[in-house]
């Protein structure tokens, strides 16, 4: 089969490799039809996550058709449409019990501080992605689930990551009626959450970016104030400003460890590799929620520290929230709001690509080229 | 009058409900903190996951896996993307004599993917597909892709460290290159001898 897979920092290539094989009684084999590119998979492309091995195949958002399952597999047969969350995780650990998903015990030998992640390096448990014509997937009893009739593919795509982890950023705010939210990082997380927000009851939502484009999106699909960080030389005056000198009910962090702004957390966190990615987002989060508010983190940093401006969130008594999202957790509300029409996905995808072009595909969006915001990868035309 | 924080009351100036109502389709629908999919943040439901096991069966291949010792067990299931070999696998397994909480675990392992890659990249020569850094950096997206309109008079801020990829891609052909040539004329020079 065909598949993407990384040949050194910056540099993937597809290749064919062996079909993957049923390896534990629950799996069962995927044939993706369409699959996603994450501002995660940037922190791979860079070379930033530790035990990513050449020969690794990505990709963490994908929907497909089941090709085979293992001899206990019970909820799926060959031939149903599934979407698959992005966590691996087993439903039946100390955390999957209580519904912390994505910090599942059973599926990630290679480390504990994270759960299991499809496609996502060895410290995430060493699985191949979806970014392939086909994919194992681990318990399928527990993650896939079968496609609504109703629903969008591409939104179906959607719900596997991005959506769901805009969704749950805002979440993760606790957000009340009238608060003012901060969402830094206006690609696809940071556009879901800005748009999540207003339907927890957010007053005003402000989205904050350097790309132009992306801040037109905040407006439109988002509804929300933008701020182009690049034009001010302080962006966190700027926010106490906007919001009367209080700051920021809620503020969250859809950026993470590309985060731009600072040449040195640049050189020092994604060049150099000497920090789990550059804080400025987070810092600037921290900077300009008020005291007291809520810090809500999705977007991602890696396992080695990163230099965060721990002593003001003490000081100012604030709530730092944050996890990789449970992402099944959110569907059936997610369901129902794209069947009412309150949440649109697919209005933030700007590119749908063959899987041979996928080495481009990566390019542009890490290079934020050609005005791409999501990309999506058709593996299998189907 | 002072500014917000210096007196009690909210900021004046965010709309009524009725208004965000009427201009967000979806406004409010999630109002509740309580009726949320992720309120409470754990909820005990084993039941309810899917799962039929207690404790899942235990994948084969257990053998010699590698596994962080935080970890007290193997854990059932695991992935079998890259399995570790050659030097850049003997310097990984090293890396997980440390536990996560070491940075000597994490710097060992950013290693050994350095290595691997280095690695990777000389043997392709030897295959019928040796690494393009042209197509595989897929940098030919600058021209297919607007590269030069994109940047332009945007203002973009990752603009200043940008140029920094291709020496981060670059480098290491550069001293691999400059390896090979003092390797090759040590040869040519023992020869002479
Ligand atoms: N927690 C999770 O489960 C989870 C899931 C998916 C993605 N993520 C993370 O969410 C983040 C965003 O993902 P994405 O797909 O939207 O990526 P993306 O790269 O498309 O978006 C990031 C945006 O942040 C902007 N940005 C950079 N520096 C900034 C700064 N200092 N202030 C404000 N904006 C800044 C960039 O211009 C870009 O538009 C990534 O870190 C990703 O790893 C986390
Ligand atoms: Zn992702
Ligand atoms: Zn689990």
């Amino acid at each position: 089969m065909k598949a993407m897979v990384y040949r050194g920092p910056y540099k993937i290539r597809v290749e064919e490799k062996p079909m993957p094989k049923i390896e534990h009684p629950n799996d069962a084999i995927i044939r993706v039809t369409t699959a996603a590119i994450c501002g995660s998979d940037l922190h791979l492309y860079h070379g930033l996550m530790p035990d990513t091995r050449i020969g690794h195949t990505f990709g963490h958002e994908f929907i497909g058709v089941v090709e085979e399952v293992g001899p206990s597999v019970q909820n799926l047969q060959r031939g149903d449409r599934v979407m698959v969350p992005f966590n691996v995780y087993c439903g039946s650990c100390y955390y999957c019990a209580r519904g912390l998903y994505s910090n599942c015990h059973n599926v990630n030998p290679n480390a504990t501080a994270v759960g299991g992640i499809y496609g996502y390096s060895h410290t995430t448990g060493g699985y191949d992605g979806g970014q392939a014509e086909f994919v194992r997937v681990p318990f399928a009893d527990v993650g896939p689930t079968i496609i609504p009739d109703w629903m969008d593919s591409e939104d179906a795509v959607l719900l596997t990551d991005a959506l769901a982890t805009g969704y749950f950023g805002a979440q993760l705010g606790d957000i009340v009626e009238g608060d003012t939210v901060v969402v830094f990082g206006a690609g696809p997380v940071g556009l879901y959450a800005a748009k999540s927000a207003w339907l927890m009851g957010a007053g005003r939502v402000i989205v904050i970016d350097h790309l132009e484009y992306r801040l037109e999106k905040a407006r439109t699909f988002a509804h929300a104030e933008t701020f182009n960080f690049a034009e001010y030389d302080d962006i966190i005056v700027e926010m106490k400003k906007t919001t009367d000198y209080l700051g920021a009910d809620v503020v969250i962090d859809a950026v993470g460890a590309e985060s731009d702004g600072n040449f040195i957390q640049q050189v020092t966190g994604t060049k150099l590799k000497l920090q789990g990615g550059s804080a400025i987002a987070l810092n600037w989060a921290i900077d300009s929620v008020r005291k007291g508010g809520t810090v809500a983190v999705v977007g991602a940093y890696g396992p080695i520290f990163s230099a965060v401006k721990f002593g003001d969130a003490l000081n100012k008594g604030l709530t730092l929230r944050m996890n990789q999202t449970p992402v099944k957790r959110q569907w059936p509300r997610l369901f129902e709001h794209i069947q009412n029409g309150y949440l649109k996905p697919n209005d933030i995808v700007t590119h749908r690509i063959p899987l041979e072009d996928i080495a481009e595909g990566y390019h542009m969006f890490s290079a934020k080229l050609d005005n791409c915001i999501k990309t999506l990868v058709i593996a299998n035309p189907s | 009058m002072p500014s917000t924080p210096y007196i009690a009351n909210k900021p004046k100036d965010i709309p009524t409900p009725e208004a965000l109502r009427a201009r967000i389709p979806g406004w409010g629908v999630d109002l509740d903190p309580k009726d949320r999919p992720s309120y409470p943040r754990e909820v005990f439901d084993p039941a309810g996951t899917g799962a039929h096991w207690d404790y899942p069966d235990e994948q084969q291949g257990r053998e010699g896996r590698e596994r962080s010792i935080e970890h007290g067990q193997l854990t059932p299931v695991f992935g079998t993307s890259a399995p570790l070999k050659g030097v850049s696998g003997s310097i990984r397994r090293y890396a997980y004599r440390y536990g996560e909480g070491r940075a000597a675990h994490w710097l060992i392992l950013l290693l050994g993917d350095r290595v691997d890659a280095w690695g990777a990249h000389a043997k392709s020569f030897a295959t019928l597909r040796p690494d393009n850094p042209i197509t595989e950096t897929g940098v030919l997206a600058e021209g297919r892709r607007h590269g030069i309109a994109s940047r332009v008079g945007k203002r973009r801020v990752d603009v200043n460290h940008q140029w920094l990829d291709p020496i981060v891609v670059g480098g290491p052909w550069v001293a691999a290159t400059a390896g090979a040539v003092l390797v090759a004329r040590a040869i040519v020079r023992r020869a002479r001898h």
